[in-house]
């Protein structure tokens, strides 16, 4: 039986909170605030496109959505500076577009093509990007949360500012792995944010029947000696703030932070999951409460045209239609690629 | 020349490289103020300081993922873990992560990092803290996995180990810290995939690892008062596997034994009687012969701990008796 003694499928419903519309007037440079609406697109046309390219039999294995979770990784997109460092998890579509990488790759990586953004060796759930700074996505909960620490531990080292941010779903606060490397980072005061997109349900359970604390990350924050900050991760101005105080702090060698992002998958946990186990009234009220639809009003309530919105959503469709029909036009890698680059000498050999 | 033991050959081998290259730097639980629960690290924090060498929790993987993400990103990690069999806690780390970057990622990220840890019996810690696991590691592609049996490859392997651009695991053999052997003044850098014959003899090639290796000497010398003269080969590298040396050594030979102290189910020795099975099997007289600790979890008490391990008793008696 889960913890709340409801049958599965029936647990308590969680609504979102309202928008804060005293957002609108934080103080945020109008051209980020375009940048962060920009991305927002650029990761759900991305994701639409990959769903449908799914539906046509092109993608295979499985792979993460974030539709309906953009405002997060966009608003890091635009707070980080270039040379800081992210690592994402295996949904991580969004936060390597938020890094600024193309779609192109992107796309071709989840349809197998040589001009993967990884060759197409790793897939939807391994995209990387070095020359972002996105250090990877990761398929092993927790894990890159400890790499995290490295980052920002060889940045403190090497004498640079540079951060380093891990994201991670709500079902990564139940692995030791999340408290290793909090309790890691707290102590020797690392640059490193971790950034919880509590989506409501690890894979198919809600994470309010497998965990005793109402708020995942940012209740266990005080174990660590550590102040968490819970925003409405579906607004990319309450996310931008909370970042640029937690990079801020970062960079100034004032250690560690968590923030917990309070969001909503429109779909399913991957592929094979229509997540029909969610109350329909819950999928209404955050499909009500997409970043998207809001961010655009709020742009146009300070003053941004409808002329030069429409014109980015328009760029962006653009980019894509172009990327995606590259991708599927790209060749398949050259089979001398199975062969390659398990070790730094470019080979694959392990004896004489 | 000077004479070092095996235990502070660990301590030379990282000082030597911390010396040489400020990137280097070396995380683990107890390393620092106590000088390493085996007194093998003893000295490092006083000289290089707590910015490079670092005392961590009990976190086996924040350990591992910080070594990783530094690795990464500039540095050049040896983390410590403290016992082996402690792999079992961080494994994720080792055999999804750090072993499949480079790969998973076509050649962008690389983890230019050493794994070092106390690895076998000997000690009397019982099933938890004794396991041989060099066997667990060489099954995982994408890493490399030394286990030195002397002082002076103790110092080379390691150097080649932090100098290299791959991740290495090197295991140092628990037993044999007390053991001296001589060491040469200077820099010593040693190579990856390359095993060592120790000792001629026209009879049978006998291939051995770390602790192994003194045991397997010792059957040879035994043996060679019986008229029995082998060839001894210390392996040192597992991945690399110098396979030319053993098959080079079988073709004069003839015949072939592994002296392994993992348990028996696909023990590192098994993959080699593989190889020397298919390439060599003409120029074997005799069936190739498998001295292993049986598949069993290991016992605490001395007694059933040593009639668990191969030791110069049943090597030197299973060689004759398969020799006939």
């Amino acid at each position: 039986m889960p913890l709340s003694g409801a049958p599965y499928g029936k647990h308590q419903i969680v609504l979102p909170e309202p928008f804060d519309e005293s957002l609108k007037d934080a103080p945020i440079d109008l051209e980020i605030r375009i940048e962060m609406f920009r991305k927002q697109h650029q990761i759900r046309q991305l994701e639409k496109r990959l769903y449908t390219l799914f539906l046509e039999g092109l993608v295979r294995g499985t792979s993460h959505q974030s539709m309906g979770m953009e405002a997060t990784s966009a608003a890091f997109g635009v707070a980080l500076r270039p040379d800081d460092y992210s690592f994402n998890t295996y949904r991580g579509h969004g936060h390597t577009v938020a890094r600024g990488v193309p779609p192109e790759p992107i796309i071709a990586e989840l349809l197998g093509k040589a001009t993967g953004l990884v060759g197409g060796k790793g897939g939807s759930m391994h995209l990387t990007s070095v020359e972002h700074g996105m250090m990877g996505s990761y398929a092993i909960i927790g894990a890159h949360l400890c790499i995290a620490n490295g980052a920002a531990w060889s940045a403190k080292l090497r004498g640079t500012d540079q951060v380093a941010v891990a994201f991670f779903g709500d079902g990564a606060t139940n692995i030791g792995a999340f408290h290793e490397a909090v309790n890691y980072a707290a102590n020797y005061r690392l640059g490193t944010i971790f950034v919880c997109e509590n989506n409501l349900y690890m894979e198919y359970t809600p994470i309010a029947e497998v965990t005793p604390v109402k708020h995942p990350a940012a209740d266990r924050a005080p174990a660590y000696g550590l102040d968490a900050t819970i925003v409405d991760g579906n607004d990319a101005d309450a996310v931008y703030l909370a970042a640029r105080a937690a990079i801020e702090r970062a960079r100034t060698g004032g250690g560690p932070s968590i923030i917990e992002a309070k969001t909503y998958r429109h779909g399913g946990h991957s592929r094979a999951d229509p997540g029909k186990y969610r109350p329909d009234l819950e999928v209404e009220a955050w499909l009500d409460h997409d970043p998207i639809p809001m961010y655009h009003q709020r742009l146009l309530d300070l003053g941004v045209g409808e002329d030069r919105l429409t014109a980015i959503i328009q760029e962006v469709a653009a980019e894509i239609d172009r990327a995606a029909a590259a991708a599927k036009s790209a060749p398949e890698p050259p089979a001398e690629a199975l062969w390659t680059n398990v070790w730094a000498n470019g080979g694959s050999q392990w004896r004489n | 020349m000077a004479e070092l033991t095996y235990r502070e050959a660990v301590a030379a081998g990282i000082a030597q490289e911390m010396r040489r290259d400020p990137s280097v730097v070396f995380l683990g639980e107890d390393v620092g103020g106590a000088g390493g629960v085996f007194k093998t690290t003893a000295g490092l924090l006083e000289e290089f300081g707590p910015d490079r060498v670092v005392d961590t929790p009990i976190s086996e993987q924040a350990i591992l993922g910080a070594a990783m993400g530094a690795a990464m990103t500039g540095l050049r990690p040896i983390a410590e873990i403290m016992f082996s069999d402690f792999f079992a806690v961080c494994w994720d780390f080792v055999a999804n992560e750090i072993a499949k970057s480079r790969y998973m990622t076509d050649g962008m990220v690389g983890c230019p990092l050493v794994i070092r840890s106390g690895n076998g019996a000997g000690l009397r810690f019982g099933a938890q803290h004794s396991q041989s696991i060099e066997n667990w590691a060489m099954a995982v592609p994408g890493v490399k996995v030394v286990a030195p049996s002397t002082p002076k490859d103790l110092i080379g392997l390691m150097a080649a180990s932090v100098r290299d651009p791959d991740p290495v695991l090197l295991f140092e053999h628990k037993a044999l810290y007390p053991s001296k052997g001589e060491v040469p003044e200077g820099e010593i850098v040693d190579e990856l995939g390359k095993a060592r014959v120790l000792r001629d003899g026209s009879d049978a090639t006998v291939v051995a690892l770390a602790l192994m290796v003194p045991r397997a000497l010792e059957a040879a010398d035994r043996l060679a008062a019986e008229g029995i003269h082998l060839t001894v080969i210390d392996v040192r590298s597992l991945v690399p596997l110098d396979t030319a040396t053993i098959l080079r050594s079988v073709a004069g030979t003839s015949r072939l034994f592994t002296v392994e102290e993992n348990p028996r189910l696909c023990g590192w020795g098994a993959e080699i009687c593989s190889i020397v099975s298919e390439e060599a099997f003409w120029d074997l007289d005799g069936p190739i012969v498998r001295i292993t600790t049986p598949h069993l979890p290991l016992a605490s008490a001395p007694n059933l701990e040593d009639l668990a391990l191969p030791d110069a008793d049943r090597i030197a008696a299973t060689i004759k008796a398969a020799l006939g």
